[in-house]
């Protein structure tokens, strides 16, 4: 006879056993509201309750998918042999091991709850770390196009508005498939390389925050040739082993690598959400531009990069926070897309989207609808924290 | 505004281009030619019969004159067979746009005025409690994306309630089938409108002429009908257009989701055997969508806002 526990004790048990995450957000939110005034626009977010929402949900999820070798009581891979526990409703107790399948068991019999605390792992690296990359490249790239404008713009304008133009959904199923990204040896003389067309992206892509960082010292430091050679080769060097590790898989130490599949989706996710960062950036530019403070520095004679990249940039810093605030939420959507039709990581990977395209096949039916519906909610409420978020940091920032 | 509308064509034509030979490009590399083969004859051919089969079908001529010969004879209104369904892809588009198009004028019945009617109750008094609540409502209805949405009204409506059904049939479009798919694409769009149409109506709100209107002892009512909702309608009229190619991903996702074979069907089915045809015809339906909402777009607001006039 299979035990399950009620409804309540499974509200009350799930709610305990986060308590890693509870004790790191109280520790952050209270912590956070005595250095309010160091803080700057995160601060003043504490005077409005529908940003403190979303921090408190977009905390909730980052110190989860931190802690969550302490909160999950299963790998997220491991199968119950138990009778039973396939498909278990929420609640069932594995009568082998003793342990609460709290959101119950998908139909390899693995622990739901588990696999979600996990999947938040996968789901704030690959969000966050491909968003950062699209906003490089779009900076990098969108810097120039409005400051310059002229054929420039209009070159790069025409190439953003074409990625942009293009289904998401088809780019993706054209750069995902495993026929399309069969990695083959590519011998350049001193060595051989891994090649295929996603490879080939995230060699393009992720140059760009080796070049921006590089631009970054160099425009600053032009006359200060110690810390220019300092910070120059600390970023050549730890961003080319970097490089090579995660783009060809070829790191000398062996450290740094990424399997093939996350690196397609880390390519794909960059390429669709970079256009739109190209977009803002260059907007914000072509505004900023005309200030006086940048014709001060153009009178000082200052080069157009040193403008772009601290004259510019940082007073562009209150839209673009918002917006990237936005664009993970986004990215986080991308990813669950991905996974929905299966283009993503490895089939048994945790994270939501693909247990979201797992789970459908069996939502018809009440007993096993909570399959889908656990990871789909999850989902929902990182973006909803990440979208309340934006909202009360955009209210902030127009209380200037 | 004749040459507005020209270069616009023009761009448009480019980038179409530019596009389909990059989907020409990407569905004809060798590991797909070599799956194509494959599932076209047998499972167990060797390379040499795989290339044999290659160059029966025209697959190892130069790429330029394979494309060449496809733009060509698309422009021709010839897209060729679709290996899949065994008909004229032209036939298969047709049919299947036809489906789709029924389900996004739901979608867009149910959405655009309710998106409108959110935003010009939200925007007509800013900082108003309904506006604090109808903001956080469109913010979480733009945070669950279609697949989101999708399940969980599934296992609500569906699973559990019983009031309708989880899959909509082509054959049969009733409220049972529809209400499900059309609510779930709805929403999430619904909440981006919303929060434009807020935020314009917002501006128009504070603006000199509706004051004048007020201190002149009109009621509030008769302002917000008469004076702003023309003036505040401006901007999400762009956006509504732009949202087409959103659209076209949700519809992917809902029609997968409820098993309804229009063209988001068509383009999974094509994309996962690799119907090389019917893929290139997508896209190339999908990329004028995209443009041509595009265009009205930016031709109906300089239409429609006499103070930008298009240089």
């Amino acid at each position: 006879m299979v035990e399950t526990i009620g409804t309540g004790e499974i509200i009350i048990q799930s709610i305990a056993r986060f308590w890693p995450t509870w004790i790191a957000m109280a520790v952050t939110m209270i912590g956070g509201y005595f250095i309010r005034e160091q803080l700057g626009i995160f601060g003043r977010l504490y005077g409005s309750r529908i940003g403190m929402v979303g921090l408190g949900l977009v905390l909730f999820w980052i110190f989860t998918a931190v802690f969550a070798n302490q909160i999950a009581p299963l790998g997220p891979l491991d199968q119950s042999f138990t009778f039973g526990m396939k498909k278990a409703l929420p609640g069932t107790i594995d009568s082998e091991s003793g342990i609460v399948f709290l959101w119950g068991g998908d139909n390899l019999a693995r622990d739901i709850f588990s696999r979600v605390v996990y999947g938040s792992a996968i789901v704030l690296v690959i969000a966050p770390a491909a968003t950062l990359i699209a906003y490089m490249v779009g900076s990098t790239l969108g810097l120039p196009a409005g400051y310059y404008t002229g054929t420039i713009d209009m070159v790069m304008s025409f190439l953003a508005n074409l990625v942009l133009a293009f289904p998401v959904i088809l780019l993706f199923y054209l750069l995902v498939t495993p026929e399309v990204n069969q990695p083959v040896p590519l011998n350049l003389g001193i060595v051989t390389l891994p090649w295929s067309i996603p490879i080939g992206m995230a060699a393009f892509f992720f140059i760009f925050p080796i070049l921006f960082l590089s631009l970054m010292w160099f425009t600053k430091y032009e006359k200060n040739t110690t810390k220019l050679t300092l910070y120059l080769a600390v970023t050549l060097v730890v961003g080319l082993w970097l490089y090579s590790g995660l783009v060809f898989n070829a790191d000398p130490f062996g450290m740094v690598g990424m399997a093939p599949n996350e690196l397609n989706i880390f390519a794909a996710v960059i390429l669709g959400s970079s256009p739109g960062v190209f977009r803002i950036v260059r907007g914000l530019t072509m505004d900023i531009k005309t200030r006086d403070y940048v014709a001060a520095a153009q009178t000082r004679g200052e080069r157009p990069w040193y403008i772009m990249l601290w004259e510019i940039l940082p007073n562009a810093r209150g839209p673009l926070i918002v917006d990237f605030c936005l664009r993970i939420g986004y990215t986080t959507i991308l990813l669950g897309t991905l996974g929905f039709f299966g283009l993503g990581l490895q089939p048994e990977s945790p994270d939501w989207g693909s247990m979201i395209n797992h789970g459908r096949a069996f939502v018809r039916l009440a007993d096993t609808a909570h399959i889908a519906l656990f990871p789909a909610v999850a989902l929902m409420s990182l973006v909803l924290g990440l979208n309340l978020l934006a909202d009360g940091l955009r209210e902030e920032a127009l209380k200037d | 505004m004749l040459m507005f509308i020209l270069r616009r064509i023009g761009t448009m034509l480019l980038t179409m281009l530019a596009l389909t030979f990059i989907v020409f490009y990407l569905v004809t590399l060798p590991g797909n030619l070599e799956k194509l083969a494959k599932t076209e004859g047998e499972m167990r051919m060797t390379d040499a019969e795989v290339q044999a089969w290659l160059d029966k079908e025209g697959f190892n001529r130069p790429f330029l004159v394979q494309y060449g010969e496809w733009i060509g004879n698309t422009v021709r209104g010839d897209m060729g067979w679709s290996r899949v369904f065994r008909k004229p892809v032209s036939e298969v588009i047709g049919e299947r746009l036809g489906y789709t198009g029924i389900l996004m004028f739901w979608v867009m019945a149910v959405m655009v005025p309710g998106a409108l009617i959110i935003g010009v109750l939200a925007g007509m008094k800013e900082g108003s409690t309904l506006d604090r609540t109808l903001t956080v409502g469109s913010v979480a209805s733009t945070s669950a994306p279609e697949y989101v949405t999708g399940i969980v009204f599934t296992v609500i409506f569906a699973s559990a309630l019983g009031w309708f059904k989880g899959i909509a049939s082509t054959r049969s479009i009733t409220f049972e089938n529809f209400t499900l798919p059309v609510m779930t694409m709805a929403i999430y769009g619904m909440g981006y409108i919303a929060r434009m149409t807020r935020a314009s109506m917002a501006e128009v709100m504070t603006s000199q002429y509706i004051r004048t209107a007020r201190l002149k002892g009109l009621s509030f009512r008769s302002v917000v009908l008469k004076h702003a909702l023309r003036n505040a309608l401006i901007a999400p009229f762009t956006v509504i257009m732009l949202q087409f190619p959103w659209l076209l991903t949700g519809v992917v996702v809902v029609e997968t989701m409820f098993n309804y074979k229009g063209f988001g069907f068509a383009l999974v089915e094509a994309a996962g055997n690799n119907d090389i045809n019917l893929l290139l015809a997508i896209s190339w339906v999908a990329v004028i969508v995209v443009l041509l909402t595009q265009l009205i777009s930016d031709i109906g607001y300089a239409y429609l806002n006499p103070r930008i006039r298009v240089s």
